[in-house]
């Protein structure tokens, strides 16, 4: 009956025709589709595998477009969207019992080892664990004795499993001191719940909300001296690092602040956040840097990740680091034969019995049979050494290497034994995976996640499922082009939905997220110093691509060719480019340069990724100043800064391939110029919309805190800037009366002002009356003097010392810039003679406005952004 | 009863001077000479019995003073019993200058002499250190392994320590041709070496300081399969006949220290590996053998002039002085070490 049933399944046909002899998931040793697997296979039956691979590109766009990404050292671009396989790994509740009740038993017997080996480590003095298995790895860091006694060190905790052909769950690997991949597992649920809503209720999987819970019940239990509502930050590497998606994801998804190493300091043996209105107490570190990388002045000494002072502070209580430093002693194979007769010794495991999950079968070569055993054996196992180096080529498959490779192992085992083990190579089992639009076996690992709360251990259900890309493959690691997948694990019974926001006790409902990310207690000097600068990039981008695009409707317009346009034109043409290049600071432009045309000068404008000051760089600069502070926006903000990045590659690929066949072409071709013009055209109009949508997006969706009054500073002080650039560039030199016309034209049209003034004056461009809307009404919010006016009140808005009746270096000079600018008189701006033909006047005003500007910007980052100094070491070891 | 006692005061100051101001400073100083005592013993050698004199080292008072006053200080033992002192100092400063006076007494006597390492062959005490299941030998293990500024894959090392380690010759012997050795090859030479120079380059150069020295002779014994660590302190100086003693003269000294298991003693307690498991049976309290130290620079054995502020399993563990300064620009170091007998001639007593 149930064998009719299964065959009915077309979905799974391939399953059976290529199936080897591993352990499948999906089906029993008959091969029938497993009970647990049924529920979904019958749903993946009723909408077919065209409609899954449907959903796939829904998910792969998804994440796409939230910037799910891992960074892949020395590949180009260094980000690589994370893959998600739509097919999940199901797991049944009693499978799943029994698991989590075997890691909740090695979580306990592994906080247990830690706590022993650094405080008494009776493990070694009784003979239990042999000294070299912990002496000779690298994580046991002797600084780190007794840095934490009494408290829990093993808060965070997750294992790599793996299925063996027997059926039972095997522990392939510890991970101990800034374990990733929850962030990673919680995105892949979240992708797949928005494609395949219905599926998740009529399964009836657990939810992960709950792990994150637990995760933040269990952080607020253990902050110093017993604070309630704890200051939590992640630290995290920086955007460099792979999983920095991952760390800006969940500081948001949990409400914690994002920092890196410089972003704090110790004070009077405490840790503090560098904010914009000063220091403040950090409670906890959720970390993500490595052990060695914590503290400058007690471990690795060239590090620029950690916080000096860091190792004295959680000494004295005042901090707790989770997890705390020296636990990666445990990311340690040499420790997994051991294990069961340690448990023995604490008493987890009675005599006779054996752990819940047991680790992969280890041999370490530090006792002489192991070796033997090893050495004979080399071609069936994998070697590892006991700890990981950076570069390091382990694991070993044996079976993969040259005989004479093997000799070489051989003798570099033998010269120091103590620091390898040989492990069997599992055959673990295979699970459906979505290949191609059909349904092919893929061996997988699943990732586990564990943390501490008062009560006991908590273990997410469900977890990072990586599979392998080929066909009989054992390597899952994202590096060999494994692909990720979700984890199911059945509930019993359907479960309440848990929501990351706290009920509250009483009626009052405590604004806990707006404390912790809204106001300036959240944000680092570091966040608000990107955030700036987005502001200022942004608006950058949106003014030169406003003016490449007037640039190009008059090149459009003109019925002439490059070699036959007159003097005037040209003049006009130049002035313009050198304005927009000029916003980068590139004053001496590029337009200077001899015998290039003017449309491989726009080329070069758009696109020259080398120069600074071209448009692609400037965005890829905002780009990047974003990525630095990921954790701050929302969905909708990061698809858009997705999509203008996107548009970065398309345009540079579409620009090049331009170039090509324009510089192919004969001289002269105006219909392959326009063309080629065309086409870059239609891209930066697309980007415009994208630019608009980020601004929009900034102004009436980000909580107008001091984030934001960073971000918005930032575009202010840059469109200020655009402006008196363009003016200068164009206004003040001398120039014929068509070509003026046709100037004051662009320029109010780059400043989106040409309508206000047709619709005002409805008369030709009058040069004072043009300057006047442009720098001094008040009403116009794209004039100078709006900009400086808006500037000025988010100043005062800035915390700052009291400075009793004394005004602030930043509040002195936007007072001077603005009066500088309102004292000013138009008509004598516009003034010039046949003697002098250019506006010294205008150009003496807008060259102090703009050296005030620049120096706002410099004070803004002295006093607020970079409480930041580099420090130094005043011995030097290696 | 044979016994000889010095008084020290000893002071070790370091001044740092900034080219900017320095506004905050992290540091972590292991400047405080500790406190120990290893027993005297009799050492049976193929020309008789010769007595290693008990070391007594007692530090009565030990001020730590730094200028300016930092915001946190606080003393600690670290992993190797030696005492950590922690400081920074939060207010801008151009220099940074830090005293520690230390009143230490030296007793050297010849007491109830224990018999360790009664002939042990440097073999039979490999052998004791790589399978003696006692608990102290078991934490001695870590001083057979590599450490950071240790490389023991460097072959060169095993090939210089070999012609001192004759097959059947005792250890004590051995060590003592190890560090004469060193002492004759090496040329000291302080402008050679910095605290980065790796060890090859020492043993290519034949040249360097008192660390080199220190090091070189850890690695080969460590080559050798046999525990050694390293030691940091101050040696007295004594001033040329008829010239007056320089206050500030004298420096910071290293040296090596090898262990001696009590081999007879490990012989009759051997267990199989393991069984120390049982928490009953791991009450074998008194020493399993001791440390003893041998200074390749003077080629001497620990003596009287010889004062010791920390151990470790080499200098990156002992380092007088760490520090993170945040804007002090570039720094300029002078360090003075006085080491003052208390009282000019010494004590004998009978």
């Amino acid at each position: 009956m149930q064998r009719s049933n299964d065959t009915d399944y077309t979905v799974i046909e391939d399953i059976y025709t290529t199936a080897d002899a591993s352990f499948d998931e999906m089906l029993t040793s008959g091969r029938h589709v497993n009970s647990h697997w049924r529920a979904f296979i019958a749903a993946l039956e009723s909408f077919g595998l065209d409609e899954m691979q449907v959903r796939h590109r829904e998910v792969r766009r998804l994440l796409r477009e939230n910037g799910v990404t891992y960074v892949v050292h020395g590949e180009e671009r260094g980000h690589r969207p994370w893959e998600l396989d739509p097919i999940p790994l199901i797991l049944s509740h009693s499978d799943w019992e029994v698991i989590s009740a075997g890691l909740t038993q090695r979580a306990e017997l592994l906080n247990l080892v830690l706590a022993d080996l650094y405080g008494e480590r009776r493990l070694i003095k009784e003979g239990v664990l042999p000294p070299e298995v912990v002496y000779a790895h690298a994580g046991f860091l002797r600084g780190c004795d007794g840095i934490a006694a009494g408290r829990s060190l093993l808060l965070m905790y997750a294992a790599d499993l793996a299925r063996g052909s027997d059926g039972r769950m095997w522990v392939l690997s510890d991970r101990t001191q800034a374990p990733s991949g929850a962030g990673y597992a919680l995105e892949n649920r979240t992708a797949l719940a928005r494609v395949m809503p219905n599926l998740f209720g009529d399964v009836g999987v657990h939810r992960l909300s709950f792990f994150f819970r637990a995760l933040q019940n269990g952080l607020s239990e253990i902050a110093p001296h017993g604070k309630a509502n704890p200051h939590v930050v992640v630290l995290t590497p920086g955007p460099l690092n792979e999983t920095y998606f991952e760390h800006a994801y969940l500081a948001s998804y949990l409400g914690y602040t994002l920092v890196q190493g410089d972003d704090l300091t110790v004070w009077d043996g405490r840790v503090w956040l560098k904010s914009l209105d000063g220091l403040r107490p950090v409670d906890i570190i959720l970390r993500r840097v490595d052990d060695v990388f914590c503290d400058p002045l007690e471990l690795r000494q060239d590090s620029r990740l950690g916080v000096a002072g860091l190792m004295e502070a959680i000494r004295l209580g005042n901090v707790v680091v989770v997890n705390a430093p020296g636990s990666s002693v445990l990311e340690n194979p040499g420790l997994m034969p051991f294990l069961p007769g340690i448990a023995k010794w604490f008493g987890i495991v009675p005599n006779g019995g054996s752990l819940l999950l047991p680790s992969v079968a280890t041999w370490w070569c530090g006792q002489p049979k192991q070796l033997a055993y090893v050495l004979e054996n080399l071609e069936r196992l994998v070697i590892k050494t006991i700890h990981r180096k950076p570069m390091d080529a382990y694991p070993l498959f044996g079976a993969e290497m040259s005989s004479a490779a093997r000799a070489t192992l051989r003798e570099r085992i033998r010269a120091e034994p103590h620091l390898y083990v040989g492990q069997e190579q599992v055959h673990f089992s295979t699970t459906p995976s979505l290949i191609a639009g059909r349904l092919e076996p893929r061996h997988a690992t699943l990732r586990s996640f564990l943390f501490a709360q008062k009560e006991g251990y908590v273990v997410m259900p469900g977890g990072l499922t990586r599979r392998a890309a080929k066909k009989g493959a054992l390597i899952v690691s994202s590096r060999a082009g494994g692909v990720s997948k979700d984890t199911w694990v059945l509930a019993d019974e359907p479960e309440p939905h848990v929501s990351l926001w706290r009920q509250p006790k009483s009626g009052y409902l405590r604004p806990l997220a707006y404390d912790n990310v809204g106001n300036s207690q959240g944000l680092s000097s570091r966040s608000a110093e990107n955030l700036f600068w987005v502001g200022r990039y942004a608006e950058r981008a949106e003014g030169q691509a406003r003016l490449l695009r007037i640039i190009m409707d008059t090149l459009q317009a003109s019925p002439l060719t490059e070699g036959t346009r007159g003097g005037s034109e040209l003049t006009y043409l130049r002035s313009l480019l050198r304005a927009v290049t000029g916003f980068s600071g590139n004053t001496d432009g590029r337009n200077a340069s001899k015998g290039t045309t003017l449309t491989d000068e726009l080329f070069a404008i758009t696109l020259d990724t080398k120069q600074r000051g071209s448009l692609v760089s400037t965005l890829r600069a905002m780009v990047s100043a974003a990525y630095a502070v990921r954790d701050r926006w929302s969905t909708d903000t990061w698809r858009v800064m997705n999509n203008i990045e996107s548009l970065c590659s398309a345009l540079e690929k579409k620009v090049l391939e331009k170039r090509q066949d324009w510089r192919s072409a004969p001289p002269g071709n105006k219909e392959l110029e326009t063309r080629a013009q065309q086409d870059i055209q239609t891209e930066i109009d697309q980007l415009m919309i994208f630019l608009a949508a980020l601004t929009g997006l900034n102004a009436e969706s980000m909580t107008q805190t001091i984030g934001w009054l960073s971000l918005d500073m930032g575009r202010r002080i840059e469109r200020a800037l655009l402006l008196i650039w363009l003016c200068r560039s164009s206004l003040v030199g001398a120039s014929d009366n068509w070509v003026e016309q046709r100037l004051l034209e662009a320029i109010l049209a780059a400043a989106e002002s040409l309508i206000t003034y047709r619709g005002r004056y409805r008369a030709e461009l009058h040069f004072p009356t043009v300057l006047e809307l442009l720098l001094l009404d008040e009403s116009n919010p794209r004039a100078l003097v709006y900009q400086l006016k808006r500037l000025q009140a988010q100043i005062r808005s800035l915390p700052r010392e009291k400075l009793g009746y004394r005004l602030s270096p930043e509040e002195q000079l936007i007072l001077e810039a603005l009066t500088q600018l309102q004292l000013s008189d138009t008509m004598q701006l516009a003034e010039r003679s046949e003697k002098m033909p250019e506006r010294q006047g205008l150009e003496k005003l807008l060259a102090r406005l703009a050296q005030l500007l620049l120096e706002i910007s410099d004070a803004l980052t002295r006093t607020y952004f970079s409480h930041v100094q580099g420090p130094q070491q005043l011995v030097r070891i290696n | 009863m044979l016994r000889k006692t010095v008084h020290y005061q000893i002071t070790h100051k370091t001044h740092y001077t900034y080219s900017d101001t320095a506004n905050l400073s992290y540091n972590e100083a292991r400047l405080m000479p500790r406190s120990f005592a290893r027993q005297p013993y009799k050492h049976y050698t193929p020309n008789g019995v010769l007595s290693e004199w008990g070391h007594l080292q007692q530090v009565s008072r030990s001020r730590f003073v730094v200028e300016p006053e930092p915001a946190n200080y606080r003393e600690r033992e670290d992993f190797f019993g030696n005492t950590v002192c922690y400081f920074a100092i939060q207010r801008p400063h151009q220099a940074l200058t830090i005293t520690v006076t230390s009143r230490v007494e030296v007793q050297q006597s010849s007491t109830a002499a224990r018999e360790v390492a009664e002939g042990a062959t440097w073999e039979e005490v490999r052998a004791q250190l790589h399978t003696a299941q006692h608990p102290e030998i078991l934490e001695i293990r870590q001083y057979l392994l590599d450490s950071p500024m240790i490389p023991m894959r460097l072959s060169a090392l095993r090939e210089y320590a070999t012609p001192s380690f004759a097959p059947g010759r005792l250890l004590r012997d051995a060590v003592q041709d190890l560090m004469a050795r060193l002492y004759t090859d090496f040329t000291y030479d302080p402008g050679f070496t910095t605290v980065a120079t790796p060890l090859a380059e020492v043993l290519g150069h034949r040249r360097g300081v008192c660390q080199d020295f220190a090091h070189l002779g850890i690695g080969c014994l460590r080559a050798m399969g046999l525990a050694a660590r390293y030691v940091s302190g101050y040696i007295e100086t004594v001033p040329p006949p008829g010239q007056a003693r320089l206050v500030g003269a004298d420096a910071s000294h290293a040296w090596f220290s090898v262990y001696f298991p009590d081999v007879a003693r490990l012989a009759s307690e051997s267990l199989p590996y393991g069984a120390m498991a049982d928490p009953s049976r791991s009450a074998s309290t008194g020493n399993s053998g001791e440390w003893v130290d041998f200074d390749p620079t003077n080629n001497q054995m620990l003596g009287e002039q010889h004062i010791t502020v920390a151990w470790g399993r080499d200098y990156s563990d002992v380092t007088l002085l760490k520090g993170v300064v945040f804007g002090s620009g570039t720094h300029e170091l002078a360090v003075s070490v006085d080491c003052l007998r208390a009282q000019d001639e010494s004590l004998w007593v009978c």
